[in-house]
């Protein structure tokens, strides 16, 4: 195993997230959730001149589901919609440096469907 | 025969490493390790004896079906049922409530009544929702009281003319309450209700009188009592499966067949549609041999007591909130708890790492989880094996998890 599953980056990510939070002027919000476990978590975008100026996710979630939320937004400031939509599971993997396990993919990846369903301006779920 | 240490031998992978760290498995709540005499006994049903059982009119058939048959002897012992014709084998406790929930769905008319109650399995929730859904009858929920028992007094008042059936679990599976089923059986049973009980939790720790409980149904599977997956028991008291139409149809389960007409099997195979699991049911068979002679009585004290020292060792823990009854008394062998500032899967993947194997998220029980305020818990759950110092493993993991997040 060439890296540990709860990599310092996910450590520090979890004690000190960056945009865990809420945002007073969103334009787009979006909550999903992971039917293996029950987490959700919901990403709220602040969309100006077709770049994302500011987000915050909050919800219910393990410390990778947040780690990967909290850095997808870090990536994600200032890209239009477009270069937000080819941020991958691969992009967030190599970012997160962990050993991420086939059964914690999808707190990995719920993000990215969520940070997705807001800029493709699908109804807030539930 | 000796339990907890004594047996560990019997069970091939409690010898493996998980993480550089010898296995601690706590999850057999989730699915019970296998005794080498469970394994053999498939093995050599594949080996010697495979075949179709029923119609094979060759001497293999007449071995699976001779075995097969035994496997409903043996399962009948072991639940004390009165008759062979009252224990319908299946695929697992799911398949057995599906059954029974399509059977008596089919004869529920709008506006009848199906009582469960908040701390059910989904297994034991999303059928009879289904049922009740497809015939306008009405769910009906026995409330979680003290966030541990189920709120008798608010039973006795549900239960009415219009209930028809009454689900619950004998023992929960998060909160590892053993509930007072044969008060729950009495009171439906006065109001003409059916009962059905999920035993899914019970029958690997509890001894069972199925015959002197007088529930209508009982359920259980085989992979959660040191069986393999794939097999469970579905029991039906013979005078209530004799009035039942089948709800779920195909081979096996008729006498005869017409193009658009059937006349149904005897019991129990009325209710065994299609090839059952068979080398499964050979394998419950030695699973059920395994605990007698283990002995139940003896096998509930060896939890009762595991579970007794993982409360405690629990408790004396900082920041370590235990759900369900504190009594082991009339608890199963499974603790269900949190740590706080620590989600129950990042719990979890610690403590593997510590080779220490519990169950985390809401055990499919969200409704229960929902009322208990919280997404899910950490559980231990104890089997035959498990012996002190996995409890001893257990809580050094839950101290080791600080300031690793």
């Amino acid at each position: 195993m060439s890296a540990v599953q709860y990599s310092d980056v996910i450590r520090e990510r979890f004690r000190r997230p960056r945009f865990r939070g809420r945002l007073e002027d969103a334009t787009a919000a979006f909550e999903d959730v992971n039917p293996l476990c029950g987490d959700r978590i919901a990403i709220e975008c602040r969309m100006e001149d077709g770049r994302l100026a500011d987000a915050r996710h909050h919800g219910d979630c393990c410390a990778i589901c947040g780690a990967s939320a909290d850095l997808l937004i870090e990536m994600g400031l200032g890209k239009t919609a477009e270069e937000l939509s080819r941020i991958g599971t691969p992009e967030l993997l190599e970012r997160l440096e962990a050993d991420i396990r086939p059964t914690r993919l999808k707190c990995v990846t719920l993000p990215l469907t969520v940070l997705h369903g807001a800029l493709t301006g699908r109804a807030v779920a539930r | 025969m000796m339990l907890g240490e004594a047996c560990r031998a019997d069970f091939p992978i409690l010898a493996r490493s998980v993480n550089g760290r010898p296995l601690v498995y706590l999850d057999s709540g989730a699915s019970s390790q296998k005794p080498r005499q469970v394994l053999e006994a498939m093995q050599r049903f594949y080996e010697r004896s495979n075949a179709n059982v029923h119609r094979s009119i060759h001497t293999l058939g007449e071995e699976a079906t001779e075995q097969y048959e035994a496997a409903r002897d043996a399962v009948r012992g072991f639940v004390a049922a009165r008759h062979r014709q009252e224990i319908i084998l299946t695929r697992g406790t799911t398949d057995g409530i599906n059954i029974v929930a399509a059977t008596v769905g089919r004869t529920l008319r709008p506006g009848d009544e199906v009582i469960v109650s908040e701390m059910e399995h989904h297994s034991n929730l999303i059928p009879w929702q289904m049922a009740c859904r497809d015939r306008g009858a009405i769910l009906r929920v026995i409330p979680l009281q003290d966030g541990a028992y189920l709120d008798m007094e608010a039973y006795a008042r549900l239960l009415g003319p219009r209930t028809r059936m009454v689900a619950v679990a004998h023992i929960s599976n998060v909160l590892g309450t053993i509930n007072p089923v044969a008060e729950i059986v009495r009171q439906a049973k006065a109001a003409g209700a059916m009962v059905l009980l999920d035993g899914a939790q019970a029958a690997p720790h509890l001894r069972l009188d199925l015959a002197g409980l007088g529930c209508d149904f009982y359920v259980c599977s085989g992979h959660k009592m040191l069986g393999p997956t794939g097999i469970g028991v579905l029991y039906g008291r013979l005078e209530t499966l004799e009035r039942l139409e089948p709800g779920v149809g195909g081979s096996e389960m008729i006498k005869e067949v017409w193009i658009d007409h059937a006349q149904w099997n005897d019991l129990p195979w009325r209710f065994e549609p299609g090839t059952p699991p068979i080398a499964e049911a050979v394998g419950l068979h030695a699973a059920v041999e395994y605990l007698e002679k283990l002995g139940m009585d003896r096998v509930s004290a060896h939890e009762r007591e595991l579970t007794r020292r993982c409360l405690d060792a629990l408790a004396a823990i900082p920041g370590v909130t235990v759900y369900g009854p504190r009594n082991p008394e009339i608890k199963g062998a499974v603790v269900a708890f949190n740590v706080a500032g620590y989600h129950p899967h990042d719990g979890a993947a610690l403590l593997d790492q510590s080779g220490v194997a519990v169950r985390a998220g809401h055990h499919c029980a969200q409704p229960l989880a929902r009322a208990l305020g919280v997404t899910g818990t950490l559980r231990a759950s104890f089997s035959v094996y498990n012996t002190a110092g996995d409890v001893e493993r257990l809580a050094e993991a839950v101290v080791g998890l600080r300031d690793q997040l």
